[in-house]
């Protein structure tokens, strides 16, 4: 290291202590941030937070048109304001595409408790026929049937339960 | 054709007015479909479309360097300028008529994003493989229509015969090359669209059969679109669209 480019070099410790500490806090900070349209699942949870680092938020956007993209955006800005973070970017990015897989175990569980059915895992590539049944979030049921491809949110599908007769929200694979 | 933009600006603005005037056009089914389920998948639709029209749109400008965002390009052109193909400016007619022109533009789209995926500018690659996602499912909703309605009652079926003879005239268009599809080539941005339609062709004559319909006959095609050439319908397309950010020039939320 060259001296004349500051004060000695500090200890490793304290190197991953300034550098990891806060991306650590940053991430703690986004996983109480809800999604707009479905709030019982976080921006961490749907997959949607990329990237962080101590200066930087990478995001992407589930769909191309989602209106809740701008949404996410403030929120997160508003979170990191709050946590003591003013001085983070917030990046998007499109690359790669954004798929279901990335919804988290968690995040699964989270819709499934909140009456959203979600994806099937590893269904991300082949998503044109929604082959499999959906279970009912509510009885459990795989006695199902699709009623609209399109939902009240571009992530989602209309399904029926045929077994206890109630509708409910199906998360699209993508 | 807006002449002021540089080729592949061009080329990223005919991208983008195709999905804007198609979006915009799906929009007016908002509140007026037959179902309210056919409701929310035109608007999901029209939504997904006009997503990709902002980062086209947005493209286009950035390219052209000259500070139009994605706004002031969708909303402070007049119609020559605007280079969608016709067969998204048609009107929504009834049902049939607009699942007809859906069936044609989504599956052509769809190819057309599979290829641009693939293509080496890193910013026309990304929102191709994003919106290729949306668009496959978009051909398979209107597919699944025009199987239900070719193969329905007789009065749907005729409505759905109707409604192909409409659109069908609009199809070549979607396949011809001209000097900015060579220079988007020339640049790691364009596609081959020539080269699709022999797929093109094989996914709607499937999806014909299934729906037990015949292959329209062919006809003379009218193309223009893509040098602004277009027809009366676009004009009251982009007087609704328009008409606010004409009115009160940058209004704002
Ligand atoms: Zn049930």
């Amino acid at each position: 290291m060259n001296a004349l480019h500051g004060p000695p070099a500090p200890s490793r410790a304290s190197v991953v202590h300034s550098r990891e500490a806060p991306a650590v806090h940053i991430r703690a900070i986004l996983a109480d941030v809800p999604d707009p349209e479905i709030p019982a699942v976080s921006v961490v949870d749907l997959g949607i937070v990329r990237d962080v680092s101590a200066e930087r938020v990478l995001i992407t956007p589930t769909y191309t048109g989602c209106p809740a993209t701008h949404a996410i955006e403030q929120m997160i800005r508003t979170a990191l304001d709050a946590g003591g973070f003013g001085d983070v970017a917030i990046e998007t990015t499109l690359s790669p595409p954004w798929s279901t897989d990335w919804i988290s175990d968690a995040g699964r569980e989270k819709l499934r408790a909140y009456g959203i059915a979600p994806p099937p895992k590893g269904a991300g590539a082949s998503a044109l026929k929604n082959a499999q049944a959906a279970e009912c979030p509510r009885c459990g049921s795989i006695n199902t049937e699709e009623v609209s491809r399109f939902g009240s949110t571009p992530c989602k599908a209309l399904w029926r339960c045929k077994a206890c007769a109630e509708p409910f929200d199906r998360f699209k694979c993508h | 054709m807006d002449s002021a933009l540089p080729p592949l600006a061009a080329y990223a603005a005919r991208l983008g007015d195709d999905s804007l005037i198609l979006g915009q056009r799906l929009g007016e089914w908002c509140g007026h479909a037959p179902a309210l389920e056919v409701d929310l998948s035109l608007s999901n639709v029209a939504l997904d479309l006009i997503g990709q029209a902002t980062h086209f749109l947005g493209l286009a400008g950035a390219i052209e360097g000259a500070g139009r965002d994605a706004d002031k390009l969708a909303f402070h052109r007049d119609v020559m300028d605007f280079s969608n193909c016709l067969l998204v400016e048609q009107p929504n007619g009834d049902f049939a008529q607009t699942i007809a022109r859906q069936f044609l533009f989504s599956n052509y789209q769809a190819l057309l994003f599979e290829q641009m995926a693939q293509v080496k500018d890193e910013r026309f690659a990304p929102i191709a493989a994003k919106a290729l996602k949306e668009v496959k499912y978009h051909a398979t909703l209107a597919s699944d229509w025009v199987v239900r309605l070719g193969d329905g009652t007789d009065e749907s079926k005729t409505r759905m015969v109707a409604g192909l003879n409409w659109m069908w005239r609009f199809a070549d268009e979607l396949f011809v090359m001209d000097d900015v599809d060579a220079a988007a080539i020339a640049n790691g941005a364009g596609v081959d669209k020539a080269a699709l339609r022999a797929a093109w062709d094989a996914r709607i004559d499937a999806v014909l059969a299934e729906a037990t319909l015949a292959r329209p006959a062919a006809r003379r095609p009218i193309v223009g679109g893509r040098v602004g050439r277009h027809s009366e319908h676009l004009g009251h397309v982009l007087s609704a669209m328009q008409f606010l950010q004409r009115a009160y020039p940058g209004a704002n939320w």
